[in-house]
């Protein structure tokens, strides 16, 4: 045990260890926060397909040279989450196709425009890396610590403000709309959150794990739990405590961090998933 | 003074037309009763007067000083996802969100609000369950408690006593025009008890191949009237 501390400490010692770790916790908590909005929106595919949206963005951001991919790759994001979203839950054309048909494009354009463009010849060790993130988290800048520092207080503090302008319009759009609820608007807001947060989660675990992220939390506090405001609090823990292990396990193993912290999710799904059935849940 | 005005309106689904020449209104302290067979549109014309449905012809007018946030709506259907998890208070509480504006939080009095409609609804013992878990006839009390919490001026009810029991039925009856009489509350319901409609109700509008409106006492006498409140007494007792 004593090994592991002494270990722990020398990791710390270096910067990257330290950005990796409050960031990673960070990211989980703010996706874990619309996680649950977007599982029961029928969104849960969202993570997926905007982070094919980011990888296609950020192929032609690579090919155009921009010193600076955020500025380009955020707002293409942004504007896909709003085209998808917008529609709530009265869309005439159901979320799940046009998640996959802006997903499988976004994803077969940015491969292609790489394959073609690039100048690295490791293609597929590129388009691996930014996938599955292999490494980005260990390489943060302060400043990126920074970014996404004050964007995760922005979205915590936004999330509190609108959680009960939330609750309603997810649970009944309808009811919401007709009794004075701008749920248009609150559709808009929510859309454009969830886009900051992917592109975030991105620098995390890559783009094909974000979805785990996004929904396993939720998930799991909904075995258990069945009040809206428990599933989310309940789901932010399992989420930062996940985030938090999955490092730490990461550091401790060798293992590859986003990996890691899915793995710790599904583990804790399959707890709350038993816990759930043994109980038949808690009723608040 | 009129709170709704209907002129030509025409309403239905992708252009189709399912009723047409709609011209009526609804003023200030109306018990408005909307009768007529399955699906002759009473529900389309609701949501239509909600605007959650945009009328194909003709125009809806809102009354001066009538607000959407002053409208309480129990909807005929709310689908609700089999896995959503919200308690009953949290739900109840949701009807108060028109009032708040852009004011993050609830307030003491809507609170109170919530509480006071759960109590009416006698659902206080459920407060704190899982929606998804109740019965068709409490979670049916659980939505008429939200919409009490929304209505200000006037409450749009679709069907609200289908799937309550004859006890709850008769208080519903009673708080609906308890609402109507005392705190002046305009009244839109669609029902199938004519009975009740015929009794409550100080305007009718009757919708099906002929659409008829007027008071009470004009139904009782038009040729359609009488049918349908024949049809109704043989199988009702009132
Ligand atoms: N979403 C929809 N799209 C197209 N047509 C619809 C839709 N909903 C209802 N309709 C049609 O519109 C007509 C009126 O439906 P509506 O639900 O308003 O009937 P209703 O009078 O409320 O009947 P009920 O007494 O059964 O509640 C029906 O013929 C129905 O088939
Ligand atoms: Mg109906």
């Amino acid at each position: 045990m004593n090994e592991i501390f002494v270990k722990l400490n020398q990791y710390f010692a270096y910067p990257f260890v330290r950005y990796a770790l409050v960031v990673g916790v960070l990211i989980a908590l703010c996706s874990s926060l619309f996680g649950v909005t977007l599982v029961l929106k029928r969104f849960s595919f969202i993570g997926d397909g905007l982070s094919h949206v980011a990888f296609g963005a950020m192929a032609i951001a690579s090919i155009l040279n921009f010193s600076n991919d955020m500025l380009f790759i955020l707002p293409a994001t942004v504007l896909c989450a709003i085209l998808l979203l917008r529609g709530g839950q009265n869309a005439k054309i159901k979320g799940d196709a046009a998640i996959a048909m802006i997903s499988v494009g976004a994803l077969a354009v940015g491969y292609l425009l790489m394959n073609i463009f690039s100048a690295t010849p490791n293609l597929a060790g590129d388009v691996c890396s930014t996938l599955f993130g292999s490494t980005s988290i260990l390489t943060l800048t302060r400043e990126e610590v920074w970014l996404c520092v004050v964007l995760s207080v922005f979205v915590v503090v936004l999330f509190v403000l609108f959680y009960h302008k939330i609750f309603a319009v997810t649970f009944d759009e309808s009811f919401a709309k007709a009794t004075g609820t701008k749920a248009e608007r609150y559709n808009l807001l929510i859309a454009v959150v969830i886009a900051v947060i992917i592109v975030l989660a991105m620098n995390l675990v890559g783009s094909l794990l974000i979805s785990a992220l996004v929904i396993f939390p939720a998930l799991s506090a909904m075995r258990v739990f069945k009040s809206f405001r428990s599933v989310t609090i309940c789901s932010a823990v399992v989420s930062v405590f996940c985030a938090f292990a999955g490092i730490l396990i990461s550091i401790l193993a060798g293992t590859p961090v986003g990996s890691t912290i899915v793995v710790a999710d599904i583990v804790v799904f399959a707890l709350f998933a038993a816990a759930g059935a043994a109980t038949g849940g808690i009723g608040r | 003074m009129a709170l709704i005005t209907c002129q030509n309106l025409t309403l239905g689904y992708d252009g189709k037309a399912i009723l047409q020449n709609l011209n009526f209104s609804v003023n200030e302290g109306d018990y408005f009763c909307i009768v007529g067979e399955n699906g002759s549109g009473k529900s389309t014309l609701l949501k239509t007067l909600l605007r959650l449905q945009a009328p194909i012809s003709g125009s809806i007018l809102m009354g001066e000083g009538l607000n959407p946030n002053d409208i309480g709506y129990l909807p005929q259907q709310t689908f609700v996802q089999r896995d959503f998890p919200a308690s009953v208070r949290e739900i109840v509480l949701s009807g108060c969100q028109g009032r708040c504006g852009l004011r993050p939080f609830y307030n003491k009095e809507e609170k109170e609000l919530a509480k006071k409609a759960m109590e009416k609804m006698r659902i206080e013992s459920l407060a704190e369950r899982c929606y998804r878990e109740l019965s068709g006839g409490q979670k049916q009390r659980v939505l008429l408690a939200r919409a009490l919490c929304a209505a200000r001026k006037i409450l749009l009810l679709d069907e609200p006593v289908s799937g309550l029991d004859p006890k709850v039925t008769a208080e519903m009856y009673d708080l609906i025009e308890e609402l109507n009489q005392k705190d002046e509350m305009a009244i839109i319901m669609i029902s199938h008890d004519i009975a009740a409609a015929v009794k409550y109700a100080n305007r009718i509008l009757h919708i099906g191949e002929t659409v008829f409106f007027g008071t009470k006492q004009e139904y009782l006498q038009s040729e359609m009237g009488k049918n349908f409140a024949m049809l109704a007494g043989g199988t009702k007792n009132e």
